[in-house]
């Protein structure tokens, strides 16, 4: 766990990760499932290891599969961080 | 009687430019893609192709592949829908190595950073099926799919893989191929070490002077589609493989057998495929790799295969213009020589200036020739080329097109 993790950086790494693995930022909110985004288990991965690198919380694929939304990943990071 | 396959499309992407006409345009008029020892594709840019998304899900030999394919699968006419049944379509592309440069970076991320930050999409950058895998999504291909892999071969074995696959029924039109992205640091060591690659950089098949190959990168897709149906379908083919053929050295690791006896039965069995004689052939588009070594054992096997008509014959190697494109090098040169066929022109062997001891075929220095001027076609009669790739290990493979 790290200091001064907030739920709006979580968002904003998160976001950026997303975009970074292609999906169309202006398309990409909490409420965006990832259905929607066209993200799939691999750009989960990749997503996930920006995560970790970030705040050090490790996800792993069962943690995530069954997520549908985008604020869904980040409420499971806020809570694993704090 | 078996069924006949014609080509209803081709792209390349060349060191000479995006496209199967500035492939043959360009070389043509004579000019070389080679810069600095290395023919790149520079004038590619996958955002003209591909979404940010599906660029970075490819490597750039897959990313090459996608780029002749577009422009193959509009010639066809095939842009908004495959005119057959989707199982009904297959799809071949060839390589020599794959994602060289992605194996190479995530290995580079593995000793840096560990295994938990290797890519997720490693592997399917990597696999040499890759540029199948790409072309199928893209395209909606569901019949039979993969890769062929038989080094500077590969390119010829997928066009004469589709071939046999539509002969044989299994497809009623198959999209074919070959791409390769080795312009790497570890791919240009290994060469070079090896002592394949050519120290000056300079790419000149046949000449006396020749020291190596000099690398290359792009790729060439055709559509091959069965004759009757394309015909049916009102498709206007630019062209057809009459034969194929594919034998094996047997004798060395990369070394080419010397007095090329394999690849001379290659081309006669190609030429038997075909049913057509020595006499009937316009053209030659060698493999010429500008090695001591290949020149001089394919000039043996084309004597041995085509007799008296070897010295008739011109001869030329794209090589010569875009350097070696290894996996690609059989599907750039057949669309290559299905365009020299249609313009009714030899382009040339460019920097073909000296003549090596026991090289004495005619391998059309200097500048391109026109096929009736040379007397070797006459009027509207279809020509007929062969097409040579052989590769380390090696793998003969050749092709007899018609135009």
């Amino acid at each position: 766990m790290e200091a001064g993790v907030t739920t709006d950086r979580v968002e904003q790494v998160i976001f950026d990760g997303l975009a970074e693995v292609g999906a169309e930022r202006d398309e990409i909110s909490r409420d965006a499932t990832f259905d929607a985004l066209d993200v799939d288990s691999l750009d989960l991965v990749e997503v996930s290891q920006i995560i970790e690198d970030e705040f050090g919380v490790e996800l792993e694929g069962d943690d995530v599969k069954d997520l549908k939304t985008v604020g869904e990943v980040i409420d499971l990071v806020v809570a694993r961080s704090s | 009687m078996r069924r006949r396959v014609v080509i209803t499309g081709v792209g390349a992407v060349t060191p000479l430019g995006v496209g199967a006409d500035a492939l043959i345009d360009r070389w043509i008029d004579g000019r070389c893609g080679i810069e600095d020892g290395e023919g790149q594709a520079d004038e590619f840019d996958p955002s003209e192709f591909m979404t940010r998304k599906e660029a970075r899900r490819s490597d750039r030999f897959a990313q090459f592949a996608i780029g002749a394919s577009d422009e193959a699968l509009a010639q066809a006419g095939w842009s908004d829908d495959l005119p057959y049944e989707p199982t009904r379509v297959g799809c071949v592309i060839g390589t020599g190595i794959g994602g060289l440069g992605s194996l190479e970076e995530q290995e580079g991320v593995l000793r840096e950073r560990g295994a938990k930050a290797v890519s997720p999409l490693s592997v399917p950058l990597m696999m040499g099926n890759a540029g199948a895998a790409a072309l199928a999504m893209r395209h909606g291909i569901h019949g039979h799919t993969y890769g062929v892999v038989s080094a500077c071969a590969a390119g010829a074995h997928a066009v004469g893989t589709g071939t046999r696959m539509i002969e044989g029924g299994d497809a009623d039109a198959v999209v074919v191929g070959g791409a390769e992205a080795a312009l790497t640091g570890l791919a240009a060591a290994a060469f070079m070490a090896m002592g394949a690659t050519s120290p000056s950089g300079v790419s000149r098949p046949f000449d006396r002077r020749r020291d190596g190959f000099v690398m290359g990168e792009g790729a060439g897709v055709l559509v091959l589609e069965d004759a009757e149906a394309a015909e049916r379908r009102g498709a206007e083919p630019l062209g057809e493989v009459l034969g194929y053929a594919a034998t094996s050295d047997a004798h060395h690791l990369t070394a080419p057998e010397p007095s090329g006896t394999d690849a001379a039965r290659a081309i006669e069995l190609a030429l038997e495929d075909a049913g057509v004689g020595p006499g009937e052939i316009d053209y030659v588009n060698a493999h010429g790799t500008s090695t001591p070594l290949n020149d001089r054992s394919e000039t043996e096997s084309l004597k041995t295969a085509l007799g008296d008509d070897a010295r008739r014959v011109p001869i030329s190697s794209t090589k010569s213009a875009i350097g070696h494109l290894l996996g690609a090098a059989g599907a750039v040169e057949a669309i290559a020589t299905i365009q020299a066929l249609r313009r009714r022109t030899v382009p040339p062997t460019l920097g073909w200036e000296q003549r090596d001891e026991g090289l004495d075929l005619d391998y059309v220095p200097d500048e391109a020739r026109t096929l009736d001027a040379n007397g070797n076609g006459s009027g509207e009669r279809p020509l007929v080329a062969i097409s040579n790739s052989f590769g380390f290990g090696g793998h003969n493979a050749v092709l007899c097109l018609r135009a």
